[in-house]
């Protein structure tokens, strides 16, 4: 360190250095000589496009991937972090993506799960000693709630204390509010704020620029794996942020063209399906989607939007309701009911639905075939005799490269070994490919970058144009209300509002997302019953 | 100035995943791990106080030296490549079917019925084509059990098969005891099949190693350009999929079973009425264990099984030849050829993953 001519004095006061930090798992270098510090007491944010190397960089503290170069210094003193336990003791603690509690435990329970002690538990004094921690920072929490009965939420806060409750003085958070209302993130940043007053140093990993704007007070920076910088936060501004982390100025407005003719395409009518354990997963859903728009649909993630778009599909049984399907016969509409029928028969009787599942390489697509193979996965039923035809598909593949510059060895290579980015333009441009009157798409941009989601956008807003009815789950709200004509909500399997996007705010559909105003439903299935 | 310089330790070994490895360099690591085996194979026969290049010498002359000897092995590798091809079916689609031996029992039965009770009455064609079709019916409707369980209610197909083979074998027994016992026999055993329903000899080997090489190409054509084929294999990726592509899971389920449990059901008629020429409990000897491994070791393909079987039958002759040369223990032949897999199966980590020795990665891409 020295040798960098850096005042070590000053050194002493980082919570964390990471020097030169390089990862790679096979050819793919996750981090290059990645450099990072972390300031005590101060909220950092770890700024970044989906696989620009954020989480690996930040897996390497809490010790779940050993670095394969570059040293890392906690108060100042070089380390070598071999386990998730030796971050503990140096007082690191992670709060992952993917929360991992024990559901048929008590909050509590879950926060001393793993710890050293006696061989009995005092459950009152733990519970106490919870309370006060949540107390201490602000969370709202009973110690004695079992995790299954927890919002998302909630079982983030308990995630967050039981990383206090060890003692950890540097949290590290991986993109916290992507599982959270407007509502409930604000109310995360006070905590972390109140986490700040009280000497706590936090990374905070996230792809969200007002975000960090709101919260942090320096932001760091990685493209592709590598270092591009550090800037305090007051000083900078989201199109400088954008640029830093695309590599070139980049307009983040989303089109919304405005197409004239609007014809009903597809009507929902008291969607009733019950999940797994017999609860409603969806609710007596009323909607109508029309050609020329696309409705955006909104909610917490699993208030059914899975459901929803697979009982539309041919793939989830439903319990009540109806889908009714425009269909186009010598120049009339007829509407053909669908619900029930598998996928097969639906497309059977002439109609064209697109659906592009969550799941892509576990629903949508098949991960260790080729190209040409998962692009006849829906049409190779027509081919007549027992033979497939690959001739067709092939050459459709090869538009498809072409047209939607998806980045491949070639068609023979199985899309499993394709980027996020370019398995989805394979997927959707399948899909646009058969000219459905219908499209839905769940989650499209998910862990897609900046340049390939806009290429997304743009693809839904062409099929928009040519008289397509857009359906389109997400979970981004300022996407949401940029995209979509109309924006449905839902909550809890109901739908709590169908609202125009231009004329709501962020906070109204926030609210919308948690609780279901009956007016405002009775309003909706007023609106379509036929 | 508290900073120290701590040595980094860095585990010893560490696993990282290979990119995709080129073909040729993939026969490279097999080729090696081939050698190794025959190497280590060689310490075990060294141990034993023989010379390991005799050993190996006479077993090649003993698998193929000879006509006669030619032959046997044919008739070995023939059983196991239809049933190896029988199971690849099933288990494209991931239906782990390791009920073979069940289902060539059953064919055998079926066809011994035929061939035991109405040879008499019928001419040699219609009665070997009645014992092929009853044969292959037979063991197709003992793999559909399982597979119309699975799809009603989930069963699990392993568990289901396996024990199916079980009961297929006691009642191989029950018929020898009992009613298809040989009239005038002491022991309990099934009568000879007349020679004259015999299969006819195409070079000193029942047809049925035509049939099988008929099988490979037909099998290779069917999984690779077929609707129905591709829909195994779709089923075999993903369920999900499948349903999301308007495939009718179940159906394929149960079609692909019965087309695998057919085949195993046509050994069975083969060993009968071409081989054995008599129902025992020893019908399938193994057999359908054994193709597993074909199976897997030619990776589902056809024309893979076709030379793995002939290996691993050449493996089987050339053991009973060292056991009567060298009088090495039949145990010891079948150490050689665990040995020989053990390695094959193995290398096949070191196509997918690297590992790196600490302080050995110093340069990175």
């Amino acid at each position: 360190m020295a040798k960098e001519g850096e005042d070590l004095g000053e050194t002493e006061k980082l919570a964390i250095k990471m020097n030169k930090i390089t990862k790679t798992f096979g050819k793919v270098v996750a981090n290059k000589d990645v450099n990072l510090e972390l300031r005590e007491g101060e909220i950092l944010a770890l700024l970044g496009e989906n696989g620009s190397g954020k989480t690996t960089l930040m897996n390497m503290l809490s010790g779940i991937y050993f670095p394969d170069h570059g040293e890392i210094y906690v108060h100042g003193k070089e380390v070598t972090i071999r386990s998730p336990k030796y971050a503990f003791s140096l007082g690191i603690g992670m709060i992952h993506q993917h929360f991992k509690l024990v559901d048929v435990l008590t909050a509590a329970e879950n926060i001393i799960l793993g710890l050293d002690g006696k061989v009995t538990v005092n459950r009152k004094e733990v519970n106490k000693k919870v309370s006060e921690l949540a107390q201490k920072y602000g969370f709202d929490l009973d110690p004695t709630k079992k995790i299954y009965n927890m919002a998302v939420s909630e079982k983030q806060t308990v995630e967050i204390l039981k990383v206090l409750y060890r003692g950890a003085d540097i949290l590290i958070l991986d993109e916290p509010t992507a599982v959270l209302t407007p509502q409930e993130t604000d109310k995360l940043f006070n905590v972390l704020r109140n986490m700040k007053e009280d000497g706590k140093s936090i990374i905070i990993i996230t792809h969200k620029l007002n975000e960090v704007m709101a919260i942090s007070d320096r932001v760091a920076i990685l493209r592709k794996g590598e270092y591009i910088g550090v800037v305090n936060t007051p000083e900078t501004d989201q199109a400088q942020l954008t640029e830093m982390m695309v590599g070139r100025p980049i307009s983040l407005k989303i089109d919304r063209p405005e197409v004239e003719e609007k014809e009903e395409r597809l009507q929902v009518i008291g969607l009733t399906c019950l999940n797994g354990e017999g609860v409603k997963a969806l609710d007596n859903v009323s909607f109508t989607a029309y050609g020329g728009e696309i409705l955006g649909v909104a909610g917490i993630a699993g208030s059914g939007q899975k459901e929803l778009c697979e009982a539309i599909a041919g793939l989830y049984p439903s319990i009540g309701g109806s889908v009714l399907y425009s269909v186009e016969h010598e120049g009339t509409y007829i509407k053909e009911r669908i619900l029930g029928l598998k996928p097969d028969e639906i497309s059977r009787k002439g109609i064209a639905m697109a659906y592009v599942p969550e799941d892509r390489l576990g629903m949508g697509l098949v991960a260790g075939m080729d190209m040409t193979d998962n692009v006849m996965l829906r049409s190779y039923k027509e081919n007549k005799g027992i033979f497939v035809d690959r001739k067709a598909p092939k050459a459709l593949s090869e538009k498809l490269i072409e047209e939607l510059e998806i980045v491949t060895p070639g068609v023979g290579t199985p899309v499993g070994r394709l980027s996020g980015g370019n398995v989805q333009k394979v997927l959707l441009g399948r899909e646009i490919a058969c000219s459905p009157s219908v499209l839905i798409v769940a989650y499209p941009v998910r862990g897609l970058d900046i340049n390939s989601s806009y290429r997304i956008y743009d693809l839904l807003n062409e099929q928009k144009k040519k008289g397509v009815a857009v359906i389109f789950i997400g979970e981004d709200l300022d996407v949401l209300m940029e995209i979509s004509d109309r924006l449905m909500v839902l909550c809890g399997g109901k739908v709590s509002g169908i609202v125009d996007p231009k004329e709501v705010t962020k906070e109204e559909i926030g609210l919308m997302m948690i609780h279901v105003d009956n007016q405002a439903a009775d309003d909706v299935s007023g609106e379509v019953d036929v | 100035m508290s900073v120290q310089k701590v040595k980094v330790k860095e585990p010893l070994l560490r696993m990282a995943k290979r990119d995709t490895m080129s073909n040729q360099k993939s026969w490279t690591v097999r080729g090696i791990a081939f050698l190794l085996s025959l190497i280590t194979g060689g310490l075990v026969i060294l141990a034993l106080g023989h010379n390991p290049i005799a050993v190996y010498k006479s077993m090649v002359v003993g698998a193929w030296g000879s006509p006669t000897v030619i032959r046997e092995t044919v008739k070995i590798a023939v059983p196991l490549l239809i049933t190896a091809i029988g199971i690849s079916f099933a288990f494209k689609m991931k239906f782990w079917n390791i009920g073979g031996e069940g289902q060539i029992i059953v064919g055998a039965v079926a066809a011994g019925y035929f061939g035991l009770f109405t040879a008499h009455i019928l001419p040699k064609l219609p009665l070997v084509i009645l014992m092929l079709l009853a044969g292959m019916l037979a063991g197709g409707l003992y793999g559909l059990l399982p597979a119309l369980c699975k799809a009603k209610w989930g069963t699990n197909e392993t568990l289901f098969t396996l024990m199916l083979n079980y009961i297929a074998l006691a009642f191989v027994k029950y018929l020898m005891n009992g009613p298809w016992k040989a009239p005038g026999s002491s022991f309990p055993k099934i009568a000879m099949l007349a020679p004259g329903a015999r299969l006819t000899k195409v070079f000193g080997v029942h047809w049925g190693w035509i049939l099988a090489l008929v099988l490979v190409v037909v099998s290779s054509v069917y999984l690779s350009k077929t609707k129905q084929g591709y829909e195994i294999a779709v089923v075999g990726e993903s369920n999900n999929t499948a349903r999301y592509a308007g495939i009718n899971v179940s159906k394929v389920f149960i079609r692909t079973m019965f087309i695998s449990g057919a085949l195993c059901g046509l050994v069975g008629m083969l060993q009968f009425s071409g081989a054995d020429y008599t129902i025992t409990e020893g019908i399938a000897g193994g057999v359908g264990f054994t193709a597993i491994t074909v199976a897997w070791l030619a990776k589902m393909n056809p024309y893979g099984m076709l030379v793995v079987s002939v290996f691993i039958a050449m493996l089987e002759r050339g053991s009973n030849a060292i056991q009567t040369q060298f009088k090495i223990p039949a145990s010891a032949s079948e150490l050689l050829i665990g040995i020989i897999l053990f390695f094959m199966l193995g290398c096949e980590f070191f196509i997918s993953y690297r590992l790196i020795v600490r302080g050995k990665e110093e340069t990175h891409a």
